[in-house]
């Protein structure tokens, strides 16, 4: 097992989302409160990890909308080990961030050129 | 006591654990109050830098990889740039202000006590299991049952990429 226990690494997300959540409410600058939302999806992912190496995961795939031909020992090796659902959410949540990102910076350059600043206290207009 | 923390303090990797949490934690500190964005946009190439660790430390060899080309690599740079273009470059004092940082502090302090409050009480349904590679069986996963989300995670990944570059281009200066 790994050297700490679940409540570790719980804390640390718990931690870092309350850091983030206090970046996103008390920062003026636009690109600030993107570094927060940064933060608050690191700590989700941390949890997700922590939760599918520490927790019990269900012996099968589980219910699907779609009927997967293979069940029990022979999924596991065609379709991956029930455990890794973490991983792979958290793999998802890296590929979110990463469009986030781009199409954020995209809208504060744009906020840029149109207002001369990225305070997002004068970003008030929809439209003009 | 030892038991009680949690923690294998015999073990030396413990230690490292133990820094890497306090990086990940300080740094995050730092890009929550620096004054400076510069300063901020640094700390937090800490703070991805200590979760890649603390990835590692769960086994999760894929997900440490990707956090270290995704995040560090792209997303930080995407952030450093964003900060260089927002400002301008003579400003001596790249300002990062703060607006009512008591509330703030007040809603991300009950929200910490919550959540840790949440993660000491329950007993969650802990299984021992030794640890092995992930990447396989992700890749497994992502041509197996995630099959559909991977799919539409590559086209949004297009989707943000056109959307992105649409977005960030000059306007054209009309005849």
């Amino acid at each position: 097992m790994p050297v700490a226990n679940l409540e570790w690494f719980l804390l640390i997300g718990a931690f870092l989302f309350a850091t983030g959540v206090f970046t996103i409410l008390t920062r003026k600058n636009a690109v600030s409160v993107l570094m927060g939302v940064e933060l608050v999806l690191n700590s989700a992912n941390i949890n997700l990890v922590a939760f599918s190496r520490f927790v019990r995961s269900p012996a099968t795939l589980g219910p699907t909308s779609i009927e997967f031909p293979l069940q029990g020992e022979a999924a596991h090796h065609v379709y991956g080990a029930a455990w890794i659902g973490g991983n792979v959410f958290a793999a998802f949540v890296i590929i979110l961030a990463a469009a986030e990102a781009a199409v954020a910076l995209a809208i504060i350059l744009g906020i840029y050129r149109n207002l001369g600043d990225v305070d997002v206290d004068e970003v008030t207009a929809m439209k003009g | 006591m030892i038991a009680a923390l949690g923690i294998r303090l015999g073990d030396p990797a413990a230690y490292v654990f133990l820094a890497f949490a306090a990086m990940t934690c300080g740094s995050a500190l730092i890009v929550a109050a620096s004054r400076n964005i510069v300063y901020s946009a640094y700390a937090l190439l800490l703070t991805f830098f200590g979760v890649a660790g603390l990835y590692a430390f769960l086994d999760a060899d894929f997900i440490a990889a990707a956090q270290l080309l995704v995040y560090v690599g792209g997303i930080l740079v995407l952030i450093l740039f964003g900060v260089m273009l927002t400002h301008k470059i003579r400003d001596i004092n790249l300002s990062n202000e703060t607006t009512n940082p008591i509330i703030g502090a007040a809603i991300a302090g009950f929200i910490f006590l919550a959540l840790a409050y949440v993660s000491i009480y329950t007993k969650w349904d802990v299984v021992e299991r030794t640890a092995s590679p992930t990447t396989g069986e992700i890749g497994k996963a992502f041509v197996g049952k995630y099959l559909l989300p991977f799919e539409a995670s590559s086209v949004l990944l297009l989707g943000a990429l056109i959307g992105a570059a649409y977005l960030a281009r000059r306007e054209k200066e009309k005849p």
